[in-house]
């Protein structure tokens, strides 16, 4: 199975050790793992501002850069929406559009729905709070929203259930946003600072040592505010406890 | 004043803020309770959500049997295309029943229509006797919540404005001792007056009859009365048969407060012996809407606020950061389809989390609308992509320390995107945030290193 | 002549702008009746008590009549005959001073305690409002489990005015904080029979 890594801007610029764990993660379960060199922006930040229409670049340059492979994978939930949500429609590339679309995958969701994992076997002996960045519970549905009337479900606590000593803890608001929001991080500062000094209350109120989460961009955020108010927690990216857990 | 600055000003106070936050999303676990009582939640919100699609795609076909029904039970039908148009029909009712003070039961559309002031202007005094729009009335402020208009004050900012209108004891804060004072006062207004009006929550061709939801029983007090009750409703409120209303009370009140109904939900179908119902139908922008391919379900919206209580922006800002009559993310996409400059800057109120449309018992996909007004807003503001970074990258340079990570962005892998507009304007993400550490190499670098 | 170039009026123009839109039209859902509760007289029972009402009984129900603590009482109950009362008065406002009203409702809703009254019920539609306490007497075998059976009952049988009453007037508008009495009957009372 061929698979593409995708790994955003910002965990390329800012958190590589995060591709790394996403890459080495994949190897571990067997995948042939391809990092295509030509791989930019998504568009996100831009469709999200308003200006989806002027991202037909990017998502030519991404539709080209991907296409082909069996599947295509990304350590963010964000990004993956927008692929398959929000590119503005390329009428020259509508079959190609097409196939990215349904071929790329949040990495929880690869694990689960792809390569049925069932969940990964190995130990971290920490305690944790898990963060469900928006996109990737709401958008890509990765687990139960807390308004639905629906059985709950979680991709990445089910991939957690099999590691040994790992505890996470139950939050009061299980699913509320972090506040990062993209370009609404800076046009809306204070909002976007109050929110997330909340969401790490809650978490810090449970006594966690690390903090993780599958989108990088709340992390960033929420780590950025901790590190400002000396708050004593570690973040980590899903791939990076699953790749150190996995024995 | 724009929506950040509204909501920064509002959290200054953190700690009202926090109390505003956590009030709200008490009402919101009532509500999630209340809908996971009920096994059938999630078939009753596609059921209410196919329901109103239906009525909209054959809403002209609706109005005509609503009229003809309603005209029939000797109801006495309007038609306003307008808010001036709403007001104006009233006015003429009161002047012809010679009637100077009226009481009047929640109803966004006439907030919507600003129908107070205008009724004042004409020396029409005006009592609001839902509790909340009472107190908000007194204060002239409007309401900041469509269910629940005095949220945002705490019963010390009562308890005062009470004593110097109701004259009640200074610094006695108890809510039942507040809420008697309020009963009778407004037990004497309703005594009074001739003409009672009311907004419509469902109006039903099948039947010719409309249908008023409250829990303080202010409508009825007002319209059994008095001698002519006029109810005013968007043309948007309707549902098509009688049968259809067990759906949407099970909906309203859940959603809403987390009760399991209103507690008083009156069928209007013909007027008491001796009396009048007028109703009268206001478009008020609603058929523009309707135009609107991307953004014709909003008027699927119920009012039940639901939406606000989940919102962490609206949470944390309050109602009257948003400027609008509707605040939160409902409306926050029908606002800029009333004034798409006024209420630019609404739409990007929001971090798209989604809470909004998952909570919505009609189904309304609020969060995927906000999105697309944003694309709209840029296009009609004439802002461009370029123009937002320059703007951004202005702000830079500012910041030695943005520089240099921005710097290290351009040069690096965005090539195609015009500049970034997301890590530009660091030197606002530092204010109370630091930045992430810049590590030695991209994983691009280390892969073209180590794996290629 | 009248000119042939008129100008529209509201309505005209309302609905013209919704007929140019040329829309297709969307199916209309069947409602279905869903499973009711197995016990709806338990339900109905907590129900009352989770909106602020009580249930008493019919012997409950005379000796408050009789307790003197309600000077002015008003009963239009048929089910429960013979109670003091007095003729309505023409005019909803000539109520103020009516402590006590008690009348018959037509069906009860297990999942939420809403019972529906009708004109017929009510002698003055002001009634179950402007009175300071609120009974209203109903047969257990009225009872329905949820709303949608309640209106297939109601079906479209023809009043005036028609309303589902679920307890005493209550309001939360001060802090959240529930006060009973806002502006209606101060408690709920239900008999049933």
């Amino acid at each position: 199975m061929e698979v593409a890594l995708f790994i955003p801007c910002y965990i390329d610029q800012f958190y590589p050790h995060v591709g790394k764990a996403t890459l080495e993660l994949l190897e571990k379960l067997g995948c042939n793992v391809t990092y295509p060199m030509d791989q930019t922006c998504c568009g996100q930040p831009m469709a999200n501002s308003g200006f989806e229409r002027d991202t037909e670049g990017t998502t030519r340059q991404f539709l080209e850069t991907f296409k082909g492979f069996d599947y295509i994978v990304a350590p963010s939930g964000s990004c993956v929406l927008h692929i398959k949500e929000h590119q503005p429609k390329m009428d020259d590339l509508s079959e190609v559009q097409k196939e990215v679309q349904s071929k790329i995958f949040e990495l929880s969701e690869f694990l689960t729905d792809v390569l049925k994992v069932g969940t990964i076997k190995g130990s971290f002996p920490h305690r944790i709070g898990f963060h469900s960045s928006c996109h990737g519970q709401r958008g890509l549905r990765l687990s139960s929203s807390s308004e639905l009337n629906e059985t709950p479900f979680s991709k990445a606590m089910d991939l957690f259930a099999g590691i040994e000593d790992l505890e996470v803890v139950n939050l009061t608001r299980k699913d509320e946003c972090c506040g990062f929001g993209g370009t609404f991080a800076v046009s809306e500062e204070a909002l976007s600072v109050q929110m997330g000094k909340d969401r790490l209350s809650d978490h810090l109120e449970h006594q966690v040592e690390i903090i993780c989460g599958g989108d990088t961009s709340c992390l960033m955020h929420l780590q950025g505010i901790a590190e400002r108010t000396n708050k004593p927690v570690k973040f980590m990216h899903l791939a990076e406890i699953l790749n150190q857990a996995i024995s | 004043m724009s929506h950040p600055s509204q909501a920064a000003n509002f959290l200054k106070d953190e700690k009202r803020a926090h109390w505003h936050d956590e009030t709200l999303w008490f009402v919101r676990e009532k509500r999630d309770l209340a809908s996971k009582n009920i096994p059938e939640w999630e078939e009753l919100r596609n059921l209410a959500s196919g329901i109103k699609n239906h009525v909209l795609s054959k809403l002209d076909v609706y109005l005509e049997e609503l009229e003809e029904k309603a005209t029939a039970n000797g109801i006495k039908v309007h038609w306003a295309k307008d808010a001036k148009e709403h007001n104006e029909i009233v006015l003429s009712i009161l002047k012809e029943k010679k009637c100077k003070a009226i009481v009047k039961s929640k109803s966004i559309l006439t907030e919507e229509c600003h129908l107070n002031p205008f009724l004042e202007q004409h020396g029409v005094e005006v009592v609001d006797t839902d509790l909340g729009e009472r107190i908000v009335q007194f204060l002239n402020q409007p309401p900041s919540h469509i269910v629940l208009p005095a949220i945002h004050l705490k019963k010390g900012d009562i308890s005062e404005i009470f004593h110097e209108k109701l004259h009640t004891q200074k610094g006695n804060e108890d809510p039942v001792y507040l809420t008697h004072a309020a009963r009778q006062h407004l037990r004497d207004k309703f005594m009074a007056a001739k003409v009672a009006v009311t907004g419509v929550n469902f109006a039903i061709p099948e039947t010719g009859e409309f249908v008023v939801c409250t829990n303080e029983g202010n409508a009825d007090m007002g319209v059994h009365l008095a001698d002519v009750h006029i109810a005013c409703m968007g043309i948007e409120k309707i549902i098509p048969r009688r049968a259809d209303l067990g759906i949407f009370l099970r909906l309203l009140a859940r959603s809403a407060t987390g009760q399991s109904i209103t507690n008083y939900n009156s069928h209007f179908r013909s007027p008491a012996p001796g009396k009048e119902i007028h109703l009268i139908l206001v478009d008020n922008g609603r058929t523009n809407q309707l135009a609107r391919e991307k953004f014709k379900n909003s008027l699927k919206c119920i009012r039940c606020g639901a939406c606000m209580n989940t919102c962490p922006i609206y949470r944390r800002s309050g109602g009257y950061s948003y400027g609008s009559t509707v605040p939160g993310p409902i409306g926050s996409i029908l606002s800029p389809g009333i004034d798409v400059k006024k209420y630019s800057t609404l739409p990007f109120a929001s971090t798209l989390c989604g809470s909004c449309s998952d909570v919505c018992p009609v189904k309304i996909n609020i969060h995927e609308q906000l999105y697309e007004w944003r694309q709209e807003i840029t296009k009609a503001q004439g802002w461009t992509a370029k123009g937002m970074s320059m703007k951004m990258a202005n702000g830079i340079f500012k910041s030695p320390l943005a520089y240099k990570i921005s710097g290290k962005l351009l040069r690096s892998t965005l090539k195609t995107l015009p500049n970034s507009v997301i890590y530009n304007p660091l030197n606002t993400w530092g204010k109370n945030r630091d930045l992430p550490a810049v590590p030695k190499e991209s994983f691009k670098e280390w892969y073209q290193k180590n794996r290629s | 002549m009248v000119s042939k170039k008129q100008i529209m009026s509201s309505k005209e123009l309302i609905l013209s702008s919704i007929k140019k839109l040329s829309q297709e039209e969307q199916p209309l859902p069947a409602v279905p009746s869903f499973d009711e509760s197995e016990n709806t007289l338990e339900t109905f029972q907590q129900s009352v008590k989770n909106n602020k009402g009580t249930i008493i009984s019919e012997l409950e129900l005379v000796d408050l009549v009789n307790s003197g603590a309600y000077p002015k009482v008003y009963s239009g109950s048929r089910l429960i005959p013979d109670l003091k009362t007095f003729e309505l008065p023409e005019k909803g406002t000539d109520l103020n001073d009516l402590d006590l009203a008690i009348i018959d409702g037509q069906l009860g809703v297990a999942e939420n305690a809403a019972i529906w009254l009708e004109d017929e019920n009510l002698g003055l539609r002001a009634v179950p409002f402007i009175t300071q306490h609120l009974v209203i007497v109903l047969e257990k075998s009225k009872l329905v489990g949820n709303m949608h059976e309640a209106y297939s009952l109601i079906g479209s049988h023809y009043s005036g005015f028609g309303v589902f009453i679920a307890g005493p007037s209550k309001t939360a508008d001060i802090e959240q904080s529930l006060v009973i009495g806002a502006h209606g009957a101060k408690s709920l009372r239900v008999v049933l029979v």
